[in-house]
């Protein structure tokens, strides 16, 4: 059956978290994905765990195994010019050309934009960098933790007497990978129509900076109302309904709860129904802050008698959901019966469950598939595509290209 | 000049609060006719504010997303929690609960390429706006639903905001101060801004399917599983080992030291990351204590990790005193990954931002001049930038009913009369 991007062919020339997730989105949906690895090492996130039973694996990186679904591998040493030699002949076979080395590289090599345009008019080249190809911190190091901390939304996150706090794991890089795919498969989408190809310079900081969860909005109020928005500004309530996070039974629960129309529902819940028309609540008190300690006072007997399971079912009217560890996650009824949790083989690391498709197109299924190994897909590509023969593999591999 | 990519797609946008309207407004950026569908006699209180904000709304946080904290006769086109993602939108008003409302929806939807809704399964249904009835009218139309846990499952009309889907898939466990109360844990919606970019994504490789085949569909996204992507090493630790991580706060599991720490001025921080012993070498000779890296507390990543309280007062010690743009200057300078936490009164200073021109000038109806952040990504061949402002409530109705659809002079006035079609919600004061 056809996916939604059976007829791209991208030469993905990225590595770690942030071009390998834009490039896996690109995969699962049915984009043929020719991943340039470096020989003998690969990919830095083939050596970043978590792995099995901690013990380091170059074909057992958690975080490659996942990133990597439905990739062919292939090795070459672009610092060789037989390697580069062989990139330049599969350009004109690819429709998006991925990289995400330092600033100035791929022009070092020949393969700037106006070089390979020349191979290729109508290619798209995403280039994906933690600032962008120019400007004052083009050459600077970054980390997912400093891509937060400069994406500005950093500052308001997390208790205001406290350093402010960044998102769990790599979901910063996650949230690039995923809008340079935007901006790749838009440019793509554009390419088509006119024949003209296009350069998307991606910035990491950027990307983040003109987000929403605060950044956006809040650089409005900035501008709007000269007032920079603090910590303590967010994780507060905006009503007397409960906000933010509550200890329950057996760990604990977050509300989103603000509208006036839900109170009713909240004092049904907590076994008070008699408080849904009480004024001293409701109507310009519903907004009153200072109620705040009194609400909690009757709400807490209730929520510390009620368990993250029984919350998901009693308090979902109001928003209200436990805040559940990654064990409950994998236990989750909803998930599971979604099938969301997809089980995929590998011949080095086995069998496990991955996350499965972001979104799923009715008609166009999206792709299981499995991460490759390293230069798994030598052969195929450089014979199938490119015409060596086996005996040019066993040379190249000597030279130490492939 | 080749014309922008999703030039001639039109996009029927039925979305509220956050992940919608930025997937929208990415597809609005690059070129697509967004078409943002408001009740007349609802709004959506997150994103163009309560009709008539109260005193205790403008005294709060909240207060600050009005222009000069000052609502004005009509406070939902002040607001810039909707002129931010607004952008490159135009706005229809319409009233579902009346036949003309969803009469109009359909005339809109037989002209549209793509409809997108993240509202909780039931709601649009209810007034009879489902797939297969705009399939009826528009063959080929792209429908994104995307409501917080998908449309089918346990779940499937659950309400949920970016938070709390969040909090289900395990980031809120995940993303806590390690040595505080989760109820410490500060309110974030990552989720809504992950579901955005998705959405946009589907979006587009969908009409790229439909162009190729001529075959459109209908697309399933659950809010809560596209963010488990974003916890991929978390997720895959516990599938190989059975491992339920905790927080680790702003460390890293693998590399160290990796913290933000208090700089000179009110609440100024920097942030560090050290990412092997080269880079923790040259972070001895930058703060000066070279002595430092012979140290055996600290000699590889491992020590370093469970030393790492220690070096949290090093680096706390060193930087209390510097301005943190310098601390950034002086690390970066040396090779080391640092930069400042920038707050909002930094960004419009920010040298980079600046000199890569980020913040684009932007003038609107009501609202006024003011600078608007631009987007992650610049094309070389069809540069791209706020193509028109947030619409005011109803601007384009004019042109939508009598231009697009069609609408006749005597029908136009009719919805007018009725108070159907207007740029100022039904009952406004009472909301």
């Amino acid at each position: 059956m056809e996916s939604l991007l059976s007829d791209v062919t991208v030469l993905d020339l990225t590595q770690a978290v942030a071009g390998p997730y834009c490039a896996k989105l690109l995969a699962d949906y049915g984009a043929e994905v020719i991943k340039i690895e470096r020989p003998g090492t690969g990919d830095v996130a083939r050596r970043i765990g978590p792995f099995p039973n901690d013990v380091p694996h170059s074909e057992k990186s958690g975080v490659f195994l996942a990133l990597n679904t439905n990739k062919k591998s292939v090795t070459v040493n672009l610092k060789t010019e037989t390697g580069r030699r062989i990139l330049r002949d599969l350009v004109p076979q690819v429709d998006i050309l991925l990289e995400s080395y330092r600033p100035g590289v791929m022009a070092k090599w020949g393969f700037g934009f106006d070089d390979v345009r020349r191979i290729k008019p109508d290619i798209v080249v995403t280039s994906i960098s933690s600032f962008g190809q120019w400007g004052p911190y083009r050459d600077y190091e970054m980390t997912e933790l400093i891509a937060y901390a400069m994406g500005v939304g950093m500052h308001c996150t997390g208790v205001p007497d406290r350093e402010p706090l960044k998102l769990a794991g790599t979901a910063t890089l996650f949230q690039a990978g995923n809008t340079a795919a935007v901006a790749a498969i838009g440019a793509y989408f554009g390419s088509q129509a006119d024949g003209v190809g296009q350069h998307v310079d991606y910035s990491i900081m950027e990307g983040q900076a003109s987000s929403v969860d605060r950044n956006g909005a809040s650089l409005m109020a900035m501008a709007y109302a000269g007032e920079p928005t603090f910590r303590r500004a967010f994780g507060r309530r905006f009503s007397v309904l409960p906000f933010g996070a509550y200890p329950c039974a057996d760990g604990y629960a977050h509300f989103t709860s603000a509208q006036q129309a839900w109170w009713p529902i909240f004092c049904s819940m907590i076994g008070m129904p008699e408080l849904s028309e009480d004024p001293r609540y409701t109507g310009e008190n519903f907004q009153n802050l200072d109620l705040a300690e009194e609400i909690d006072e009757l709400f807490l007997p209730w929520i510390l008698s009620h368990a993250k399971r029984e919350i998901m079912e009693l308090c979902n009217e109001i928003a209200g959901s436990p805040i559940n560890t990654m064990e409950d996650l994998f236990a989750d009824p909803h998930f599971r019966q979604r099938e969301f949790f997809v089980e995929v083989d590998h011949p080095a690391a086995g069998p496990m469950e991955y996350p499965g498709p972001p979104f799923r197109p009715a008609a166009t299924p999206w792709k299981k598939g499995r991460a490759p190994l390293l230069g798994e897909h030598n052969e195929e590509v450089l014979t199938g595509r490119l015409g060596f023969t086996r005996t040019d593999l066993v040379k190249l591999a000597r030279m130490g290209v492939i | 000049m080749a014309r922008l990519p999703l030039h001639g797609i039109r996009v029927l946008d039925f979305t509220v609060v956050w992940a919608g309207p930025w997937a929208s407004m990415l597809l609005g950026d690059l070129g697509a006719e967004v078409i943002r569908v408001e009740s007349i006699n609802r709004a959506d209180q997150v994103s163009r504010g309560a009709p008539r904000p109260s005193p205790t709304i403008l005294e709060q946080a909240r207060g600050a997303y009005y222009v000069d904290r000052t609502p004005g006769e009509r406070p939902w086109n002040r607001y810039g929690y909707f002129n931010f993602p607004g952008r490159s939108k135009c706005s229809i008003t319409l009233d579902l609960t009346r036949p003309d409302g969803l009469e109009a929806v359909l005339r809109l939807a037989a002209v549209s390429d793509v409809l997108l809704d993240n509202n909780r399964t039931s709601t649009l249904a209810r007034f009879g706006i489902t797939y297969e009835a705009m399939r009826a009218v528009r063959p080929d139309i792209v429908y994104l639903a995307m409501p917080a846990f998908g449309t089918t499952g346990p779940y499937a009309r659950y309400r949920g905001f970016g938070a709390n889907t969040e909090a289900i898939v395990g980031h809120t466990w995940l993303r806590g101060y390690p040595d505080a109360d989760p109820s410490m844990t500060y309110v974030i919606f990552h989720a809504d801004a992950a579901a955005g970019v998705s959405a946009a994504f589907a979006l587009i490789a969908a009409l790229h399917y439909r162009r190729r085949t001529g075959v459109g569909q209908f697309i399933d996204m659950s809010q809560a599983e596209n963010m488990v992507h974003h916890l991929t090493p978390a997720f895959m630790d516990y599938s190989m080992n059975r491992r339920s991580q905790e927080s680790i706060g702003n460390r890293h599991v693998s590399i160290a030291p990796q913290g933000v720490y208090r700089c000179l001025g009110e609440d100024d921080w920097v942030a560090i990351s050290v990412r092997s012993n080269a880079e923790w070498h040259s972070l001895c000779r930058a703060i000066g204590q070279p002595s430092l890296a012979s140290d055996p507390r600290f000699g590889t990543t491992s020590n370093r990790i469970r030393n790492h309280d220690e070096l949290d007062r090093i680096l706390s010690a060193w930087a209390q005193d510097k301005d943190k743009y310098a601390v950034m200057e002086t690390l970066q300078a040396a090779g080391v990954p640092s930069g400042p936490v920038i707050a909002y009164q930094d960004a419009h200073y920010d040298p980079h931002l600046h000199a890569r021109g980020f913040f684009e000038l932007v003038s609107e109806p009501e609202a006024g001049i003011h600078l608007h952040p631009g987007r992650g990504f610049r094309f070389s061949e069809t540069p791209l930038h706020v193509r028109s402002p947030a619409p005011t409530l109803g601007q384009h109705n004019d042109y939508l009913y009598r231009d697009l659809m069609g609408y006749s002079d005597g029908d136009y006035q009719r919805l007018v009369d009725e108070q159907q079609i207007g740029e100022v919600y039904v009952g406004a004061a009472a909301q």
